[in-house]
Protein backbone atom coordinates (compact mmCIF):
# COMPACT_ATOMS: atom_id res chain seq x y z
CA UNK A 1 0.00 0.00 0.00
CA UNK A 2 2.66 2.54 1.03
CA UNK A 3 6.13 1.94 0.66
CA UNK A 4 7.04 4.18 3.54
CA UNK A 5 5.24 6.39 6.32
CA UNK A 6 5.72 9.74 4.57
CA UNK A 7 3.55 8.38 1.58
CA UNK A 8 1.13 7.88 3.79
CA UNK A 9 1.19 10.93 5.58
CA UNK A 10 0.81 13.14 2.60
CA UNK A 11 -1.79 10.93 1.12
CA UNK A 12 -3.89 11.35 3.63
CA UNK A 13 -3.19 15.16 3.63
CA UNK A 14 -4.19 15.90 0.78
CA UNK A 15 -7.48 13.22 1.15
CA UNK A 16 -8.36 15.88 4.08
CA UNK A 17 -7.93 19.18 2.84
CA UNK A 18 -9.80 18.44 -0.02
CA UNK A 19 -12.62 17.13 2.14
CA UNK A 20 -12.14 20.34 4.22
CA UNK A 21 -12.84 22.36 1.02
CA UNK A 22 -9.28 23.62 0.82
CA UNK A 23 -9.45 22.41 -2.93
CA UNK A 24 -11.50 20.40 -4.95
CA UNK A 25 -10.53 16.69 -5.95
CA UNK A 26 -10.98 17.92 -9.48
CA UNK A 27 -8.18 20.62 -8.47
CA UNK A 28 -6.14 18.29 -6.85
CA UNK A 29 -6.19 15.65 -9.77
CA UNK A 30 -4.94 18.96 -12.15
CA UNK A 31 -2.23 19.75 -9.89
CA UNK A 32 -0.81 16.34 -9.74
CA UNK A 33 -1.16 15.96 -13.77
CA UNK A 34 0.92 18.76 -14.29
CA UNK A 35 3.49 17.45 -11.85
CA UNK A 36 3.39 14.29 -13.52
CA UNK A 37 3.54 15.57 -17.23
CA UNK A 38 6.28 17.95 -15.89
CA UNK A 39 8.53 15.25 -14.70
CA UNK A 40 7.87 13.65 -18.26
CA UNK A 41 9.17 16.45 -19.66
CA UNK A 42 11.96 16.91 -17.90
CA UNK A 43 12.95 13.04 -19.40
CA UNK A 44 11.84 11.69 -16.31
CA UNK A 45 8.67 8.96 -16.94
CA UNK A 46 8.11 7.30 -13.94
CA UNK A 47 7.26 3.77 -13.31
CA UNK A 48 5.31 4.61 -10.61
CA UNK A 49 7.75 3.62 -7.97
CA UNK A 50 8.17 7.67 -7.68
CA UNK A 51 4.45 8.88 -7.86
CA UNK A 52 4.22 10.10 -4.54
CA UNK A 53 7.35 12.18 -4.91
CA UNK A 54 4.93 13.87 -7.76
CA UNK A 55 2.27 13.65 -5.16
CA UNK A 56 3.89 16.02 -2.55
CA UNK A 57 4.94 18.62 -4.94
CA UNK A 58 1.63 18.84 -6.35
CA UNK A 59 0.45 19.11 -2.25
CA UNK A 60 2.74 21.89 -1.39
CA UNK A 61 1.83 23.40 -4.61
CA UNK A 62 -1.50 23.35 -4.04
CA UNK A 63 -0.98 24.37 -0.04
CA UNK A 64 1.02 27.95 -1.36
CA UNK A 65 -1.42 28.49 -4.16
CA UNK A 66 -4.32 28.13 -1.63
CA UNK A 67 -2.63 30.43 1.15
CA UNK A 68 -2.64 27.84 3.69
CA UNK A 69 1.19 28.20 4.11
CA UNK A 70 4.10 29.53 2.25
CA UNK A 71 7.22 28.36 0.76
CA UNK A 72 9.42 29.81 3.45
CA UNK A 73 7.87 28.78 6.27
CA UNK A 74 7.60 25.27 4.74
CA UNK A 75 11.71 25.13 3.95
CA UNK A 76 12.32 26.37 7.21
CA UNK A 77 10.33 23.90 9.05
CA UNK A 78 12.02 20.93 7.10
CA UNK A 79 15.36 22.68 8.35
CA UNK A 80 13.97 22.20 11.42
CA UNK A 81 12.76 18.78 11.60
CA UNK A 82 16.49 18.05 10.07
CA UNK A 83 17.87 20.10 12.67
CA UNK A 84 15.79 18.65 15.49
CA UNK A 85 16.67 15.02 14.30
CA UNK A 86 20.33 15.92 13.92
CA UNK A 87 20.64 16.81 17.86
CA UNK A 88 18.22 14.50 19.29
CA UNK A 89 20.04 11.31 20.72
CA UNK A 90 18.83 7.72 20.43
CA UNK A 91 15.72 6.24 22.17
CA UNK A 92 14.16 9.93 22.63
CA UNK A 93 11.49 11.35 20.54
CA UNK A 94 12.14 13.39 18.19
CA UNK A 95 10.84 16.99 18.87
CA UNK A 96 10.49 20.23 17.14
CA UNK A 97 11.70 23.64 19.47
CA UNK A 98 9.96 26.38 18.85
CA UNK A 99 11.97 28.55 17.07
CA UNK A 100 9.72 32.11 16.06
CA UNK B 1 -22.91 -3.34 -23.61
CA UNK B 2 -23.92 -0.58 -25.67
CA UNK B 3 -22.46 2.08 -24.06
CA UNK B 4 -24.65 4.82 -25.42
CA UNK B 5 -23.54 8.69 -25.59
CA UNK B 6 -20.22 7.42 -24.20
CA UNK B 7 -16.62 7.06 -26.60
CA UNK B 8 -14.55 5.04 -24.19
CA UNK B 9 -11.21 6.17 -25.87
CA UNK B 10 -8.89 8.85 -25.51
CA UNK B 11 -11.83 11.65 -24.21
CA UNK B 12 -8.67 13.53 -22.86
CA UNK B 13 -6.54 14.14 -25.89
CA UNK B 14 -3.36 12.72 -24.05
CA UNK B 15 -0.45 12.31 -24.49
CA UNK B 16 2.85 13.52 -23.93
CA UNK B 17 5.93 11.57 -23.59
CA UNK B 18 4.11 8.80 -24.84
CA UNK B 19 7.31 7.25 -26.28
CA UNK B 20 9.30 7.15 -23.48
CA UNK B 21 6.48 6.03 -21.17
CA UNK B 22 6.25 2.96 -23.88
CA UNK B 23 10.10 2.35 -22.96
CA UNK B 24 10.10 3.15 -19.41
CA UNK B 25 7.17 0.53 -19.91
CA UNK B 26 9.31 -2.26 -21.51
CA UNK B 27 11.89 -1.86 -19.21
CA UNK B 28 10.46 -1.37 -15.63
CA UNK B 29 13.34 -1.99 -14.00
CA UNK B 30 15.43 1.13 -14.79
CA UNK B 31 15.28 4.07 -12.03
CA UNK B 32 14.16 7.11 -13.21
CA UNK B 33 15.77 10.02 -11.41
CA UNK B 34 12.44 11.55 -9.45
CA UNK B 35 13.58 14.57 -7.80
CA UNK B 36 13.49 18.13 -9.31
CA UNK B 37 16.17 20.19 -9.21
CA UNK B 38 14.73 21.92 -6.40
CA UNK B 39 14.71 19.19 -4.43
CA UNK B 40 18.33 18.30 -5.50
CA UNK B 41 19.49 21.78 -4.32
CA UNK B 42 18.27 20.53 -1.19
CA UNK B 43 19.12 17.34 -0.70
CA UNK B 44 23.06 19.03 -1.57
CA UNK B 45 22.39 21.13 1.32
CA UNK B 46 21.39 18.15 3.55
CA UNK B 47 24.59 16.40 2.36
CA UNK B 48 26.72 19.21 3.50
CA UNK B 49 25.41 19.30 6.74
CA UNK B 50 26.02 16.11 7.30
CA UNK B 51 29.21 16.05 6.29
CA UNK B 52 30.66 19.04 8.09
CA UNK B 53 28.75 17.34 10.89
CA UNK B 54 30.02 14.09 10.97
CA UNK B 55 33.90 15.45 10.41
CA UNK B 56 35.87 17.14 13.43
CA UNK B 57 32.68 19.45 15.03
CA UNK B 58 33.51 18.91 18.46
CA UNK B 59 29.51 18.52 19.64
CA UNK B 60 27.79 15.35 19.17
CA UNK B 61 29.13 12.64 16.73
CA UNK B 62 27.27 10.68 13.74
CA UNK B 63 25.91 8.25 15.84
CA UNK B 64 24.77 10.22 18.83
CA UNK B 65 21.62 11.09 17.00
CA UNK B 66 19.36 9.84 15.23
CA UNK B 67 19.19 9.07 11.63
CA UNK B 68 17.76 11.91 9.69
CA UNK B 69 15.02 10.95 7.63
CA UNK B 70 15.45 11.64 3.48
CA UNK B 71 14.75 15.25 1.80
CA UNK B 72 10.66 13.89 0.84
CA UNK B 73 10.18 12.69 4.18
CA UNK B 74 10.95 16.22 5.72
CA UNK B 75 9.17 17.82 3.12
CA UNK B 76 6.28 15.58 4.32
CA UNK B 77 6.93 16.51 8.07
CA UNK B 78 7.21 20.12 7.82
CA UNK B 79 3.55 20.10 5.84
CA UNK B 80 1.84 18.22 8.11
CA UNK B 81 3.62 19.97 11.43
CA UNK B 82 2.61 23.37 9.54
CA UNK B 83 -1.26 22.49 8.93
CA UNK B 84 -1.53 20.67 12.09
CA UNK B 85 0.39 23.23 14.12
CA UNK B 86 -2.72 25.75 12.12
CA UNK B 87 -5.41 23.82 13.16
CA UNK B 88 -6.29 22.86 9.18
CA UNK B 89 -6.19 19.09 9.53
CA UNK B 90 -6.90 17.25 12.97
CA UNK B 91 -3.66 14.62 13.04
CA UNK B 92 -6.39 12.07 14.28
CA UNK B 93 -8.17 12.75 10.68
CA UNK B 94 -5.34 11.58 9.40
CA UNK B 95 -4.58 8.66 11.07
CA UNK B 96 -8.12 7.63 10.65
CA UNK B 97 -7.94 7.99 6.67
CA UNK B 98 -4.15 5.97 6.81
CA UNK B 99 -6.16 3.31 8.89
CA UNK B 100 -8.59 3.00 6.51
CA UNK B 101 -7.16 2.30 3.19
CA UNK B 102 -4.90 -0.59 5.00
CA UNK B 103 -7.35 -1.75 6.59
CA UNK B 104 -10.72 -1.87 5.13
CA UNK B 105 -11.03 -0.52 1.58
CA UNK B 106 -9.12 -2.29 -1.08
CA UNK B 107 -10.03 -5.08 -4.24
CA UNK B 108 -12.55 -7.03 -1.67
CA UNK B 109 -15.08 -4.39 -1.69
CA UNK B 110 -15.37 -4.78 -5.35
CA UNK B 111 -15.06 -8.37 -6.01
CA UNK B 112 -18.06 -8.71 -3.39
CA UNK B 113 -19.73 -6.41 -6.40
CA UNK B 114 -18.89 -8.40 -8.38
CA UNK B 115 -19.52 -11.31 -6.92
CA UNK B 116 -23.36 -9.84 -6.19
CA UNK B 117 -24.09 -8.98 -9.95
CA UNK B 118 -23.09 -12.72 -11.12
CA UNK B 119 -25.58 -13.73 -8.69
CA UNK B 120 -28.48 -11.44 -9.27
CA UNK B 121 -29.43 -10.27 -12.28
CA UNK B 122 -31.12 -7.43 -10.85
CA UNK B 123 -28.35 -6.34 -9.56
CA UNK B 124 -25.86 -6.65 -12.01
CA UNK B 125 -29.08 -4.36 -14.29
CA UNK B 126 -29.26 -1.58 -11.75
CA UNK B 127 -25.32 -1.56 -11.39
CA UNK B 128 -24.39 -1.49 -15.26
CA UNK B 129 -27.78 1.31 -15.44
CA UNK B 130 -26.57 3.26 -12.55
CA UNK B 131 -22.97 1.81 -11.40
CA UNK B 132 -23.27 4.39 -8.09
CA UNK B 133 -26.64 3.71 -6.65
CA UNK B 134 -26.12 0.05 -7.40
CA UNK B 135 -22.84 -0.14 -5.23
CA UNK B 136 -24.17 2.30 -2.65
CA UNK B 137 -26.42 -0.29 -1.85
CA UNK B 138 -23.66 -2.02 -1.01
CA UNK B 139 -22.13 1.01 0.99
CA UNK B 140 -19.35 1.18 -0.94
CA UNK B 141 -19.39 4.54 -1.53
CA UNK B 142 -17.39 7.63 -0.88
CA UNK B 143 -13.92 9.78 -1.52
CA UNK B 144 -12.98 9.01 -5.39
CA UNK B 145 -15.97 6.70 -5.94
CA UNK B 146 -18.70 9.34 -6.39
CA UNK B 147 -19.43 8.45 -9.50
CA UNK B 148 -19.13 5.12 -10.76
CA UNK B 149 -20.11 3.57 -13.55
CA UNK B 150 -19.29 0.00 -14.45
CA UNK B 151 -18.53 -1.39 -17.88
CA UNK B 152 -19.12 -5.18 -18.38
CA UNK B 153 -17.14 -7.23 -20.23
CA UNK B 154 -18.90 -10.04 -22.60
CA UNK B 155 -18.27 -12.59 -24.87
CA UNK B 156 -17.45 -9.57 -27.80
CA UNK B 157 -16.53 -6.77 -25.65
CA UNK B 158 -13.26 -6.40 -23.47
CA UNK B 159 -12.78 -3.16 -20.93
CA UNK B 160 -9.75 -1.59 -19.75
CA UNK B 161 -9.50 1.19 -17.27
CA UNK B 162 -6.68 3.91 -17.24
CA UNK B 163 -5.96 7.23 -15.65
CA UNK B 164 -4.57 9.20 -18.84
CA UNK B 165 -3.50 12.17 -16.92
CA UNK B 166 -2.80 10.88 -13.20
CA UNK B 167 -4.34 8.19 -11.68
CA UNK B 168 -7.96 8.24 -10.74
CA UNK B 169 -8.89 4.85 -9.61
CA UNK B 170 -12.50 4.03 -8.05
CA UNK B 171 -11.22 4.11 -4.13
CA UNK B 172 -14.08 2.68 -2.36
CA UNK B 173 -14.30 -0.43 -4.84
CA UNK B 174 -10.47 -0.91 -5.20
CA UNK B 175 -8.40 0.79 -3.07
CA UNK B 176 -5.65 2.90 -4.04
CA UNK B 177 -3.80 1.70 -7.36
CA UNK B 178 -0.89 -0.24 -7.69
CA UNK B 179 2.52 1.37 -9.07
CA UNK B 180 2.38 -0.11 -12.11
CA UNK B 181 -1.08 2.05 -12.99
CA UNK B 182 0.48 4.98 -12.20
CA UNK B 183 3.36 4.75 -14.55
CA UNK B 184 3.86 6.74 -17.56
CA UNK B 185 4.48 3.94 -19.49
CA UNK B 186 0.20 2.46 -18.69
CA UNK B 187 -1.61 5.65 -19.01
CA UNK B 188 0.00 6.28 -22.62
CA UNK B 189 -0.06 2.79 -23.74
CA UNK B 190 -3.14 1.76 -22.24
CA UNK B 191 -4.78 3.95 -24.71
CA UNK B 192 -2.60 3.53 -27.95
CA UNK B 193 -1.88 0.22 -28.05
CA UNK B 194 -4.62 -1.50 -25.50
CA UNK B 195 -4.06 -5.32 -26.58
CA UNK B 196 -0.34 -4.52 -26.32
CA UNK B 197 -0.68 -4.00 -22.99
CA UNK B 198 -3.17 -6.62 -21.83
CA UNK B 199 -0.61 -9.14 -23.96
CA UNK B 200 2.22 -7.98 -21.14
CA UNK B 201 -0.16 -8.79 -18.26
CA UNK B 202 -0.72 -12.28 -20.19
CA UNK B 203 -3.79 -11.86 -21.87
CA UNK B 204 -3.71 -12.75 -25.32
CA UNK B 205 -7.39 -11.62 -26.80
CA UNK B 206 -8.82 -12.55 -30.18
CA UNK B 207 -8.85 -10.24 -32.60
CA UNK B 208 -13.06 -10.22 -32.90
CA UNK B 209 -12.99 -8.88 -29.62
CA UNK B 210 -13.27 -5.63 -29.39
CA UNK B 211 -11.07 -3.74 -26.36
CA UNK B 212 -13.05 -0.45 -24.67
CA UNK B 213 -10.87 1.99 -22.40
CA UNK B 214 -12.20 4.44 -20.28
CA UNK B 215 -9.98 7.09 -19.19
CA UNK B 216 -11.22 7.52 -15.61
CA UNK B 217 -11.18 11.56 -14.52
CA UNK B 218 -11.33 13.24 -10.71
CA UNK B 219 -15.50 13.26 -11.59
CA UNK B 220 -15.73 9.79 -13.22
CA UNK B 221 -14.35 6.16 -11.97
CA UNK B 222 -14.51 2.79 -13.84
CA UNK B 223 -14.71 -0.27 -12.69
CA UNK B 224 -14.89 -3.67 -15.05
CA UNK B 225 -17.58 -6.00 -14.12
CA UNK B 226 -15.55 -9.42 -15.39
CA UNK B 227 -17.16 -12.59 -16.66
CA UNK B 228 -18.04 -15.41 -14.37
CA UNK B 229 -15.66 -17.93 -15.23
CA UNK B 230 -16.98 -21.78 -16.02
CA UNK B 231 -17.06 -23.93 -13.45
CA UNK B 232 -18.35 -22.01 -10.79
CA UNK B 233 -22.08 -22.89 -11.18
CA UNK B 234 -22.49 -24.33 -7.78
CA UNK B 235 -20.36 -21.67 -5.65
CA UNK B 236 -21.78 -18.91 -3.01
CA UNK B 237 -21.71 -15.45 -3.67
CA UNK B 238 -18.55 -15.35 -1.20
CA UNK B 239 -16.77 -17.91 -2.66
CA UNK B 240 -17.44 -16.14 -6.03
CA UNK B 241 -16.00 -13.11 -4.12
CA UNK B 242 -12.80 -14.72 -3.25
CA UNK B 243 -12.13 -15.73 -6.74
CA UNK B 244 -12.20 -12.11 -8.36
CA UNK B 245 -9.36 -10.20 -8.55
CA UNK B 246 -8.05 -6.53 -8.50
CA UNK B 247 -6.80 -7.07 -11.78
CA UNK B 248 -9.72 -8.40 -13.56
CA UNK B 249 -11.46 -4.97 -12.21
CA UNK B 250 -9.36 -2.91 -13.89
CA UNK B 251 -9.49 -5.23 -17.13
CA UNK B 252 -5.76 -6.23 -17.38
CA UNK B 253 -6.98 -10.11 -16.53
CA UNK B 254 -9.82 -12.17 -16.78
CA UNK B 255 -11.49 -13.73 -13.33
CA UNK B 256 -9.82 -17.42 -13.77
CA UNK B 257 -11.71 -20.59 -13.15
CA UNK B 258 -11.28 -22.12 -9.86
CA UNK B 259 -10.37 -25.58 -11.54
CA UNK B 260 -7.58 -23.57 -13.03
CA UNK B 261 -5.81 -22.59 -10.15
CA UNK B 262 -8.31 -19.97 -8.78
CA UNK B 263 -7.84 -16.33 -8.21
CA UNK B 264 -4.62 -14.74 -7.81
Amino acid sequence: MFDEPWQAQAFALAVKLSEQGHFSWTAWAKALAEELAAAEARGEPDDGSHYYHHWVSALERLVVERGLSDAAVLEERKEAWADAYRHTPHGQPVELKRRE
Amino acid sequence: MDESGERPVDRRGFIKGSAVGAAAFAAPGKMMNERTDEAEVHDADAHEHTHGHGHGHDHDHDHDHQDVPSDIALRVRALESVLIEKEMVDPAALDEIVDNFENRIGPQNGARVVARAWVDPGFRDRLLADGTSAIGELDYLGGQGEHMKVVANTDSVHNLIVCTLCSCYPWPTLGLPPVWYKSSAYRAKAVIEPREVLREFGLDLPEDIEVRVWDSTAEIRYLVLPQRPPGTADMTEEELAELVTRDSMVGVARVASPSSGGGR
